[in-house]
């Protein structure tokens, strides 16, 4: 059977509308298995697959985790810390050794932007990219958009500014090509010290100031500013980056709409968001985490040969 | 000993030479270049050696003056014998190799050792370069005298930057005692730090951290300044962006002491051949872009870049068989460089073919001080027959180096080296 997506999920920039389109479609239905009481479908029954976690992942490992078990599928999880890795294996032995044990699946977390190309390029297995370094996190880029479709029932047309750390960030490269292959118009905003120097060339609006931002968009997706940028002299400090960018709920009050706020987390609660804004009402961050399990799932499901029509019966026979 | 290159296109531009003759070696040297020379009476009891090439073209031999061959220290990689060896088939006569192995040739005895190792292997020349600063540190200077002294050509840190501006003038003022270039290694290091390709486009989209042109460009105009305080010889070394040619021209019309270097990937490559992480196309200076690339092709034709040098730095399998950011930077160049350069800049109609020669052979020997870059009578016999036309498919597994790191595999290239004559010995001769 020929795979919808190809052989491997490694970001959003090399698929196209149509698969995109595919995989929050094939998404929807799958939701619906996570409210059941009993959380099981049979789809992957018999299929093996390898969380291999080279960086620490709480949200996204056991987001993949329950969307393989939910599938019925076998799962193993591999920490670096835990691993050969730690001896010095190199990542193709880690790989090559895990695949002469016969999996089917390997979710690769690792902190070298192209990882997931690499194991991709060297073993037979399926390959998803749970996030490499400053590259792409397509699983996160694809739940965002699930999210933002849920509340807007568009994708077309929305204004959607993602604030923050977009130079070291996954997750902003994901949503930039997700949400502009789907119609969305993209715009970001942050400290020019934090944005890349050719962020003119990729057809996104530029913000400098937070204000303007939200005066414009839709919705936000405030990143996650890491205390290394700090450290490393990117940004003088994170008390003034809270003054200047953080997310208030003064700040939204001044915009003439409601304005949806989403955050990949994990969060700093006074830094770049306040708790008022992520708690309050037009968060969408439990949202997104609840729908990562169901985009995963369709993921899987369409990686391992899945058709998008089926993806109904594949609920299996609850209903 | 005699041999006579008979009936090949004959090009020394060091001569204004172009024209079909017959080049006869006496003695390791340049005898006699005319018609006929096959057929006129044998006076010695031996008979010469006589090679056909027709429709080959006769240069002086190519001149790298920019190399990394490993020994001491990594003779898993490279060997002075093997790269010298991989020089040869490239249609190299004599290479240059850069001091920062392990230890850091930054000695007489180091210097010494990498010349007997290159008498012993007899293929093309070697002259050894020497360091700058003690260990390559940026701290204290190296005994160039003595250096010199066992064989050195040129003194540089290169794969480190002088980041001291006063140790890098002192090295001009006291380089210039012994009449021997500077090579530069252009890159302030704050700026670059950690960068894995070119700061543009490409490494946002792959999520790699950049290397902008600036970085280069600040210490290349730094190095031409304090060129000019002393007036010593600055020799740039792989150039690769648009805004250092503008600066070396610059340079040269203020009369600075200043002569640059470009490889023929930096010709023939933009950013993009990074791909999807191909660590093949990881080195350093990084892949730029096509402005960049079109920069230095009039650079190179107009003489504002002096010559071609490949930047030659073969590394593991293993070593590049790993996450971008991770692998070593670097290419092997040495069996690849003619045929990059006559399919990127010949081919294509940048510049001509004496003009190729001209940047691969008889500039580097002018500006390097060295014997060979000519045919003229007397000479030394470094003398190299290639076929300007011929394809072939570069297979890596085939090459001479032990590295088989470069960017070009499976492609179809113009040129290929048939003959590689040093001293008037033939150390490679093209497999039928």
């Amino acid at each position: 059977m020929t795979a919808p997506l190809g052989k491997d999920l490694l970001g959003l920039e090399s698929l196209s509308t149509d698969q995109i389109q595919l995989i929050l479609d094939t998404a929807e239905p799958l939701k619906e298995i996570s409210e059941r009481a009993i959380k099981k479908v049979p789809t992957l029954r018999g299929a093996t697959i390898v969380n291999l976690f080279f960086e620490a992942s709480t949200r996204t490992r056991v987001s993949f985790e329950f969307a393989e078990k939910r599938m019925s599928a076998d799962t193993v999880n591999v920490a670096s810390s835990g691993s050969s890795v730690s001896k010095g294996e190199t990542l193709v032995d880690t790989a090559r050794n895990l695949e002469a044990m016969r999996i089917d699946m390997v979710v690769i977390r690792h902190g070298a932007s192209g990882a997931a190309h690499f194991l991709a390029q060297r073993i037979e297995s399926n390959v998803i990219n749970a996030g490499d370094g400053t590259h792409e996190h397509p699983t996160q880029g694809l739940l965002d958009m699930l999210t933002l479709r849920d509340r807007f029932k568009r994708l077309k047309g929305l204004k959607v500014c993602i604030v923050g750390d977009v130079l070291h960030s996954r997750v902003a490269r994901s949503n930039i090509w997700g949400l502009q292959k789907m119609g969305a118009e993209v715009a970001v905003c942050g400290p020019r010290s934090l944005l890349p120097s050719a962020i003119n060339e990729f057809g996104v609006k530029v913000f400098d100031r937070v204000e303007a931002a939200i005066e414009w968009a839709d919705a936000l997706n405030v990143l996650r500013l890491q205390l290394e940028r700090m450290q490393a002299g990117y940004i003088p400090s994170l008390r003034e980056y809270n003054r200047v960018f953080g997310i208030s709920r003064d700040r939204l009050e001044r915009a003439k709409k409601d304005i949806v706020i989403l955050h990949p987390g994990p969060m700093n609660r006074g830094v770049e968001i306040d708790s008022d804004v992520a708690d309050g009402p037009f968060s969408v961050i439990l949202d997104q985490v609840t729908n990562g399990v169901a985009v995963r799932m369709a993921v899987l499901y369409l990686l391992s040969g899945g058709k998008a029509e089926l993806a109904v019966s594949a609920k299996g026979g609850g209903e | 000993m005699r041999l006579i290159l008979k009936g090949g296109r004959v090009v020394d531009p060091s001569q204004n030479r172009d024209e079909v003759a017959d080049v006869a070696i006496v003695d390791g040297k340049i005898d006699s270049i005319g018609r006929g020379l096959a057929e006129s009476p044998v006076t010695s009891h031996q008979s010469p050696e006589v090679i056909d090439c027709t429709g080959l073209v006769v240069s002086p031999g190519f001149i790298d003056v920019h190399c990394h061959l490993r020994e001491p220290g990594r003779e898993e990689v490279e060997t002075i014998a093997t790269g010298a060896a991989a020089a040869a088939a490239g249609g190299f006569t004599a290479v240059c190799a850069m001091p920062n192995t392990d230890p850091v040739t930054d000695n007489q005895a180091a210097v010494g050792f990498v010349a007997r190792q290159a008498q012993r292997a007899a293929m093309a020349r070697v002259y050894p370069i020497g360091a700058i600063s003690i260990g390559q540190k940026g701290q204290t200077l190296a005994e160039f005298g003595e250096m010199v002294g066992a064989g050195a050509v040129a003194v540089s840190d290169d794969g480190k930057p002088v980041v001291s501006a006063q140790l890098m003038r002192t090295a001009l003022e006291y380089a210039r005692t012994f009449n021997i270039p500077v090579a530069d290694h252009c890159e302030e290091p704050t700026l670059a730090h950690g960068g894995a390709m070119n700061e543009g486009i490409v490494s946002m989209r792959l999520g790699l951290k950049g290397i902008p042109a600036e970085a280069e460009e600040i210490m290349a105009i730094r190095d031409m300044l304090l060129a000019r305080l002393t007036g010593g010889h600055i020799h740039l070394c792989h150039m690769s962006t648009k805004g250092s040619v503008a600066l070396i021209r610059w340079g040269k019309d203020q009369g600075i002491n200043v002569t640059a270097e470009v490889c023929p990937h930096h010709l023939s490559l933009t950013e993009d051949a990074v791909g999807n992480y191909d660590t093949h196309a990881k080195m350093n200076p990084p892949l730029r872009t096509m402005a960049d690339v079109e920069a230095l092709r009039a650079a190179v034709k107009d003489g504002t870049i002096d010559v071609i040098a490949t930047d030659h730095a073969p590394h593991h399998n293993d070593e590049k068989e790993r996450e971008f950011a991770d692998a070593p930077n670097g290419i092997v160049g040495l069996e690849t460089a003619l045929a990059v350069n006559v399919t990127w800049l010949v081919k294509s109609k940048v510049m001509t073919l004496p003009q190729l020669i001209d940047r691969m052979s008889c500039t580097p020997a002018r500006i390097f001080h060295l014997p060979g870059g000519s045919l003229a009578k007397g000479a030394p016999a470094d003398v190299t027959v290639f076929d300007p036309t011929a394809d072939w498919k570069v297979d890596a597994a085939r090459f001479r180096t032990k590295g088989r790191n470069t960017p070009y595999q499976g492609m179809t290239l113009t040129g290929r080296t048939h003959v590689t004559v040093v001293d008037g010995r033939i150390v490679f001769r093209a497999p039928n």
